[in-house]
């Protein structure tokens, strides 16, 4: 019982030395910074970092929701390729179960299209 | 403080003494963190030092921040135009203290080759404080090193405490340098007066 209490203090002398040993040279920081280093704050220092260009308008603008859904749609069949690649490769080798499956898999994709296409999502207003 | 005899003596003996104010500058000399900033030619030498033929990490100074706010050195390196030049003064000033400047080329010196143009600012001293400035179209980045460690010798021998303290200790001594606005024909104004003055022409 003496022994295993003796080992977990050790545990616990390490635990605050590591924290003492990460904390020490921050605090020597802030201390440094706070007691002999004088602050000198300044209209540039304090504006925004834009690359040495003064910052223009407001960073905290709309974007369009449309752009959304191109996104997905754009995403839909930048996926769909991935799939279409080894069914070209593998094209002559295919059952007609397989062929049937993709041929549906693409054309649930093409209505989908479709649908964006008749709502008016792909004219940008 | 105590004598350099003693202080050898001493460490022949296997103690070593130092000051606040050695161990302090040593830790600041070995960790100049520069801003990413390259104008021209010359950054492709800085590039060059930086990587791992010519290492600027055995120095400390290898850790390029991509914001002044975490920056220790500016490096101009290229020829600083006049569009260019409000902007540089700008990065400057939003680097906090201290801050040191390296003055890479002919060009960041006086305008190098290029100073006969009209758009081209003859020397960025003229607005800035520079501290090394390294001569050479464009420097080889040997001597870039060598002005990291001019600069780190430099860094060495600042006093914390004193009337020769360096400026970024003294509390009364503004920071930052005025920004140049683009006038209708020149910079306005064409030099900081504070740092630069046109040489008097004897006749």
């Amino acid at each position: 019982m003496q022994t295993a209490q003796n080992s977990y203090l050790v545990l616990v002398l390490l635990a605050v030395a590591a924290v003492g040993f990460a904390a020490a040279p921050l605090a020597m920081a802030w201390a440094w910074a706070r007691f002999f280093s004088p602050q000198k704050p300044g209209k540039d220092k304090n504006a925004i970092y834009e690359c040495g260009l003064e910052g223009k308008g407001d960073a905290w603008i709309h974007f369009r929701s449309e752009y959304y859904l191109y996104g997905i749609i754009f995403l839909v069949f930048d996926v769909e390729t991935i799939f279409l690649l080894p069914f070209a490769v593998a094209f002559t080798g295919l059952s007609v179960g397989a062929f049937v499956a993709m041929i549906v898999f693409l054309l649930l994709l093409v209505e989908g299209l479709v649908w964006a296409w008749r709502k008016g999502i792909l004219t940008w207003k | 403080m105590i004598e350099a005899g003693l202080k050898n003596e001493l460490q022949k003996q296997g103690v070593y003494v130092t000051s606040l104010q050695e161990l302090y500058n040593w830790g600041r000399a070995n960790s100049v963190w520069p801003l990413t900033f390259g104008l021209a030619c010359c950054a492709i030498e800085m590039m060059a030092a930086s990587m791992a033929r010519f290492d600027l990490a055995r120095f400390g100074a290898e850790v390029f921040r991509p914001s002044p706010r975490q920056a220790d050195l500016m490096i101009v390196a290229g020829t600083v135009t006049k569009k260019m030049a409000p902007l540089v003064v700008r990065l400057y000033n939003q680097m906090p203290e201290p801050k040191y400047v390296i003055a890479m080329g002919a060009c960041a010196i006086s305008g190098g080759p290029f100073k006969q143009g009209y758009n081209v600012l003859k020397g960025v001293d003229r607005y800035i404080p520079v501290d090394v400035a390294i001569p050479g179209c464009p420097p080889r980045p040997e001597a870039l090193l060598h002005a990291i460690m001019t600069l780190q010798e430099k860094i060495l021998n600042q006093k914390l405490t004193g009337p020769d303290r360096p400026r970024h200790l003294k509390a009364e001594v503004e920071g930052a340098y005025p920004v140049p606005v683009y006038g209708r024909h020149d910079l306005e104004p064409p030099n900081n007066p504070a740092l630069w003055q046109p040489p008097a022409i004897k006749r």
